[in-house]
């Protein structure tokens, strides 16, 4: 059937793809001005089956924000807020136990907090926090502070990032997620998160974190004022990095909400269907040392999330409670999804449903 | 059935090979998703191969929210009695169309409910009306509406179009339609109109040289059969007429319904998308149904056969009373039309392009 429809102005490199050859910058370029979003998506779904077969995996999790306090104030965040700000809001230790201990019926299997770079909240506030949601939920993996905040500890008691990090990991982190990456190119950034650390700043994070033997997530946040070289880039640097020590589990695409951002104002044009699931494919074909390409359906809604399946992508994120900061940004689709939806959108997209952890070990499976 | 099966039904479909009840079936169960998307999109170059997607500029205007028809589906009817139950004013009906002849639309959609107080004489009079005023094309009333003129009036079917068609109809919208299935009318809306009166009413309205859509709502309490047996019904009378010029296939929206359960999901609508298209050989148009699958989604059905994006709906009430607020202006539906490498084209009620973009 592939000959029938083999007239694609891709065939070289759908060649390369079948062949096992490692993609070059113009290869993801060409991919990327190509409007044949069906081939391209078949040389991804090709990619996805060889590397995990028939499965599709998803995480019962749970979101906390500890603070929406932030002194980065990116313009393209509409969850972070000046300490004035009337809205604001921290969570105690205890609030935070508290909220942990909530979920201990509900069988996650990840626990995943981020929040704002806030002055007062130091390494000990953080490594209490550790050490109270490790108690309230033993066993479950804490996959916790982007690079961003990491950083931010080690600048404020100017200590090393290993140092920061051996620190919270003796509490009882266990994996770094992906956010804050955005688009690592300098231009990009000084409009859309001046005062956030630079790209070469948070891949540095990410090297000394899996060095320490941690495996974390990595990020890419796309459909703002980026150029298709600048999301290629993005995605090379992140491969010669994997290349050196293999310790992201996955990537993770998010498509840009512009509501309630600094960034709004700009009228950005909201990310097309074929942008997205370009960007699942062409991410899937271009990092072919990462195991996994995952669909954040909160971003994407959940029709999207299940094509997207057949796009390159092998995993759909979690059943999410209190997401905020999508949401805050005006991501019009649920806060949650039940395992019983998730597996069912799984199923009728003709893949095999599989629980895991955060670490990719299986949970459950077929369902 | 295996890919090498599926492989020799869309072999058959390339050869331009028509495809019976069990191959349309075993298509829908194939979870090869671009595959299917791929042989849709080889058919509607074939039928498209100057690549543009049109559009109509177009209003849906609800004359009456009333309706003795209380289909399990619908979200929008009311009884006669109840506070929000309205009949829409003359006055409101004209600014309505003032408004669309202003931002360069060319048709009105107008359709109600089956409301127990509105006769024949009440559907001539608003086409006389609005003709005399105006110069819109009027793309009215579907089947069931048409039929229950037919009781009300105690004229023939046939009577019924020709004196609305007098009056100013140029068209029927293919609602009512749903599944196309007695077994399914029967749970769904069982006071609809049958399968076999919603075709004859098609049927009469092509002969007389009025076209018209088709439309299929699935997702609810049919079967895969079911679905394939729709189109199989609309292909055979298009072999007989050649009167419908689009086919739209849109999903069951639960929200405020009687009927609840959840709708279906985007790889679902994608492949009866992308079926629609293989089994309707007949069929010029298919339509991608931005109103209920979103922007995104809209754009996705360009690569799974459709060639048209129905709409640009100043107004769209039916769909939002299920809890669906999709709202995408032209100037999103015309990028999201070149962004995916198609020329947008602004058409006619019977597909004649006045303008590309």
């Amino acid at each position: 059937m592939q000959d029938l429809f083999g007239h694609s102005e891709l065939k070289d490199i759908a060649k390369k793809v079948y062949d096992g050859e490692r993609l070059t910058r113009e290869d993801g370029i060409r991919l990327y001005h190509s409007n044949d979003l069906l081939n391209i998506g078949r040389m991804a779904n090709y990619i996805r089956e060889q590397k995990n077969g028939n499965h599709a995996y998803f995480i019962v999790n749970r979101h906390i924000n500890h603070t929406n306090i932030c002194e980065n104030r990116c313009q393209l965040c509409a969850f972070g807020r000046d300490a004035d700000d009337p809205k604001t809001y921290v969570l105690s230790l205890d609030e935070i136990e508290e909220k942990a201990r909530s979920c201990r019926d509900e069988k996650i299997s990840e626990i995943h907090i981020v929040g704002g770079l806030h002055p007062e909240l130091k390494l000990d506030y953080y490594q209490e926090m550790m050490r109270r949601v490790r108690r309230a939920l033993p066993g479950v993996i804490i996959q916790s502070f982007t690079a961003v905040e990491i950083d931010y500890l080690a600048k404020l008691h100017n200590l090393s990032l290993e140092e920061v990090l051996k620190a919270m990991m003796d509490a009882g982190l266990d994996s770094l997620p992906g956010g804050g990456a955005e688009i690592f190119a300098p231009r990009v950034r000084e409009i859309i998160c001046d005062k956030k650390i630079s790209g070469e700043r948070w891949l540095e994070v990410h090297k000394a974190a899996h060095r320490l033997g941690m495996k974390t997530n990595s990020t890419m946040l796309y459909g703002h004022v980026e150029t298709i070289e600048e999301r290629i880039d993005h995605m090379l640097a992140l491969r010669e990095v994997q290349d050196e020590t293999g310790g992201f589990l996955t990537f993770i695409p998010l498509a840009f909400h512009p509501r309630n951002t600094q960034l709004e104002t700009m009228k950005l044009s909201r990310n097309t269907g074929y942008d997205v699931l370009k960007t699942y494919a062409i991410s899937r074909l271009m990092l072919d040392n990462f195991d996994h390409i995952k669909g954040y359906w909160i971003m994407i809604g959940a029709k999207m999330a299940q094509v997207s399946l057949s796009f390159g992508v092998d995993d759909l994120d979690g059943t999410v409670v209190e997401e905020k900061i999508a949401h805050d940004a005006g991501a019009d689709t649920d806060q949650y999804m039940s395992k019983e939806r998730l597996v069912k959108m799984i199923k009728a997209a003709g893949r095999y449903p599989v629980e895991r952890d955060t670490l990719y070990n299986v949970l459950g499976e077929g369902f | 059935m295996l890919s090498a099966e599926i492989n020799v039904v869309l072999g058959k479909v390339l050869n331009g090979e028509r495809l019976n009840m069990e191959e349309g079936v075993a298509l829908l169960s194939c979870s090869d998703l671009t595959l299917l998307g791929q042989a849709a999109s080889a058919i509607r170059e074939r039928k498209h191969p100057k690549k543009a997607v049109s559009f109509v500029i177009d209003r849906n205007i609800n004359y009456t929210n009333v309706c003795r028809c209380q289909c399990k589906f619908c979200a929008f009817y009311r009884g006669e009695t109840d506070q929000d139950a309205y009949i829409l004013p003359k006055e409101e009906l004209f600014e309505k169309i003032e408004e669309t002849l202003a931002v360069g639309g060319t048709t009105v959609m107008i359709q109600g409910g089956l409301h127990p107080q509105l006769g024949l004489d009440y559907y001539l009079e608003m086409l006389r009306s609005i003709k005399e005023r105006y110069d819109i094309w009027i793309h009215s009333f579907s089947p069931p509406e048409v039929q229950y003129m037919v009781e009300t009036s105690g004229l023939t079917l046939d009577e019924v179009l020709k004196q609305l068609q007098e009056a100013g109809l140029d068209s029927l919208p293919g609602g009512g339609a749903e599944i196309l299935v007695n077994r399914v009318r029967e749970k769904i809306s069982p006071n609809k109109v049958s399968w076999e009166q919603w075709m004859s009413v098609m049927k009469v309205a092509h002969k007389l040289g009025m076209k018209s859509t088709a439309t299929m709502m699935f997702g609810h309490v049919e079967t895969l059969e079911e679905r394939v047996q729709h189109m199989i019904r609309v292909r055979e009378v298009q072999d007989e007429t050649g009167g419908f010029t689009a086919f739209i296939p849109w999903s069951y929206q639960p929200m405020n319904t009687n009927l609840g359960g959840e709708t279906a999901t985007g790889v679902d609508y994608l492949k009866t998308l992308a079926v629609s298209r293989i089994m309707l050989d007949n069929v010029p148009n298919i339509q991608a149904s931005w109103v209920t699958q979103g922007a995104r989604m809209g754009q996705v059905a360009l690569s799974f056969g459709a060639n048209d994006f129905g709409s640009t709906m100043l107004e769209e009430n039916v769909v939002r009373a299920a809890g669906v607020t999709n709202r995408v202006p032209l100037e999103e539906i015309v990028r999201c039309i070149k962004d995916a490498g198609f020329t947008p084209a602004q058409r006619t009620p019977h597909y004649e392009i006045i303008k590309y973009y």
